[in-house]
């Protein structure tokens, strides 16, 4: 990504890539207003109470009340469950995704074996299958084996993906060299052996990027854990939302607050790795 | 298999000289030899058998550990996406309630016609086409508008990046919950701010146009940073040559990004437009909370009631799962369809460029 970005950095000089002017700024902090504001606004309404959210004109700036409503969305409204719940799942879904996909993409990147171009086509296949053709009868198989309200009615049918598979097999086609696991074998590595030795560590800056795009997919997931589990259960943070959102609790500046807390998580992350989300948004984007 | 097997293992390439027995006697031949065996002829015959046992493992290994690697994910995708899909095909065709899910009664293709007359089945389809439409269009443009700035030479271009995709890292419901404040009738900031232009304040939830707009600007919000960063990849991989003989021609900016930037584009376009075209069809979580108490009905009058929705309503709130199971295949036929018309128009746009 480096290189390739210094390259063009320097080609750039040519002719491309020319420096932004004065309306390219004017439209983009415009855009990244636009993209923030919402953001920044559920943390002022969290910080105030219903009273003063229901006058005009509205409230433009924190007041003092985050601190208590933050208190009683994560103890009366289930947030604090929610979120523990919730990075159960997006952690589980997250781990196993890597993993899983990790394998097949190497085995689809670098392996021999019959019917692999067959079993690729079906990997992408999945990927047109949309979510809701499965839900009634995913819904009949979890009341059959009781797992109605229980996390791993969430994480198991999510725990790998077809884009993760791909998504790895394009990385390793290029990160891992062919020669590397023949250097292996001839020391008498197993297959396994090679994927733990070999494979993994070259691998890992792709894991890590699949891991944080498989978590935040995860997190925000909402069509099926709002069908497997409910507001009083084991909710995840988007179904705890849901509750909200419904009325269980009428202040408004509560159900911001809930909303600021099931946000919290994913954009302290952004603002830590937020680089190498785009990285690997872009870098997924270019080859998928 | 004897080709994967060299493949994998380049040292045996000498086994043609030497005469391949199935018991594996020329050992240093076969299978990986160990750092630590030499060739000499005084081994014994424990050492010769270990080594046969070795390399068979080490050939089974090498011909089955890819169906293993591969395994899982097949393993998950037939339990909880094949069969899923099948069976909600078959249970289109019974009368199932959510209360008895095993009581199951045929009724044939009674489902499928009966929403053919269904009056909220067709205000949902029209309902998704018409917010679909316009999420979608405006989202790409300005997608599409912000990754060509975003592809000139900035200062602090990975903060812009960044706070593009923010909204993406925001869920539905945290998002929709926020929106519903903004859009509120009496109090919201959107009819305050109009107000202040000298509009009247709007109804954005109980209009039919008005709570269909609000709802698209959610999904537009969410995901424009998104598909801008997808293009952006897309655009960096132009080669810088196309742009320079466009400038020697005598293109402007515009011209370019006209005539290089997004006839390079088209794949990654069509890419996009696929991909917001099946999440279109499947929204659910904006219209099921834009709706505040009400819960799945999309509205008073069914307003922005989507298919997602109405097929969440016959399943779990109204209990008729053979009902929510032909929605689904409906969805399924028409996000065929509209494939079959992308891939039509892509044809005809490619052939006449």
């Amino acid at each position: 990504m480096t290189t390739s970005l210094s390259a063009k950095r320097a080609k750039g000089r040519a002719g491309r890539h020319l420096h932004g002017g004065r309306i390219t700024y004017a439209v983009l902090i415009v855009f990244t207003i636009g993209s923030l504001f919402p953001l920044v606004w559920t943390a002022v309404a969290a910080s105030r109470n219903n009273t003063r959210l229901a006058q005009t004109p509205p409230p433009f700036w924190f007041g003092g009340n985050l601190f208590k409503n933050l208190q009683f969305a994560w103890s009366d409204a289930n947030m604090g469950t929610a979120l523990l719940n919730t990075t159960i799942v997006a952690g589980s879904i997250a781990a196993g995704t890597v993993f899983f996909s990790t394998l097949a993409g190497f085995a689809f990147a670098k392996l021999r074996f019959r019917f692999k171009n067959l079993l690729l086509v079906l990997v992408i296949g999945t990927m047109m299958v949309p979510p809701q053709l499965s839900v009634v009868p995913l819904y009949m198989l979890i009341a059959e084996l009781s797992w109605t309200d229980q996390l791993q009615s969430v994480i198991l049918p999510t725990l790998v993906s077809a884009f993760g598979v791909f998504f790895m097999r394009q990385y390793l086609m290029e990160a891992l060299p062919t020669e590397l696991i023949e250097a292996a074998r001839v020391d008498g590595a197993s297959s396994w052996r090679v994927v733990w030795h070999v494979v993994f560590p070259a691998a890992r800056p792709a894991m890590a990027v699949l891991g944080m795009l498989t978590f935040v997919m995860a997190w925000n997931d909402f069509f099926w854990p709002i069908i497997a589990l409910t507001q009083n259960g084991s909710p995840t943070v988007q179904v705890a939302l849901t509750g909200l959102g419904r009325g269980f609790i009428p202040d408004q500046s509560v159900i911001m607050a809930g909303a600021l807390l099931g946000t919290l998580p994913l954009l302290i992350a952004f603002v830590l790795f937020g680089k190498h989300i785009v990285g690997g948004i872009m870098q997924g984007a270019v080859k998928g | 298999m004897a080709r994967d097997a060299q493949a994998a293992a380049p040292s045996q390439g000498e086994e043609g000289a030497a005469p391949r027995t199935h018991s594996g006697a020329p050992a240093p031949h076969t299978g990986p030899p160990a750092p630590s065996e030499s060739r000499t002829p005084s081994e014994s015959a424990a050492d010769r058998r270990r080594r046969a046992r070795r390399s068979r493992r080490y050939r089974l290994d090498v011909r089955w550990s890819p169906y293993a690697f591969v395994a899982p994910f097949f393993v998950f995708f037939l339990a909880f996406g094949l069969f899923p899909l099948l069976y909600t095909g078959w249970a289109s065709l019974h009368r199932v309630e959510l209360t008895a899910p095993t009581d199951m009664e045929w009724v044939g293709l009674r489902n499928f016609s009966r929403l053919l007359e269904d009056e909220f089945f067709w205000n949902a389809l029209k309902n998704t086409v018409t917010i679909g439409l316009i999420s979608t269009v405006p989202q790409l443009l300005i997608a599409l508008g912000i990754a060509h700035l975003l592809n000139y030479r900035l200062r602090g271009s990975m903060f812009f990046r960044v706070a593009a995709l923010t909204p993406y890292a925001t869920s539905v419901a945290a998002a929709t919950l926020v929106f519903v404040l903004l859009f509120g009738r009496d109090y919201g900031m959107i009819n305050w701010a109009l107000g202040l232009v000298g509009f009247d304040r709007i109804d954005w939830q109980n209009g039919t146009w008005t709570s269909q707009l609000a709802v698209s600007t959610i999904v537009i919000w969410r995901w424009t940073g998104y598909n801008a960063l997808i293009y952006l990849a897309a655009m960096q991989a132009i080669p810088n040559d196309l742009y320079e003989s466009a400038a020697l021609d005598g293109a402007s900016r515009f011209q370019q990004f006209r005539h290089v930037t997004v006839p390079s584009l088209r794949p990654t376009i069509l890419f996009t437009c696929v991909v917001s075209t099946i999440g279109a069809t499947q929204l659910f979580g904006e219209p099921l909370l834009f709706n505040g108490s009400a819960g799945a009905t999309g509205g008073a009058e069914h307003q922005f009631q989507t298919l997602g929705l109405y097929l969440y309503e016959q399943g779990w709130v109204n209990l008729h799962l053979g009902r929510a199971s032909a929605i689904a295949w409906s969805m399924f036929l028409i996000l065929l369809i509209i494939g079959a018309v992308n891939w039509l128009l892509t044809r005809r746009l490619s052939k006449s460029a």
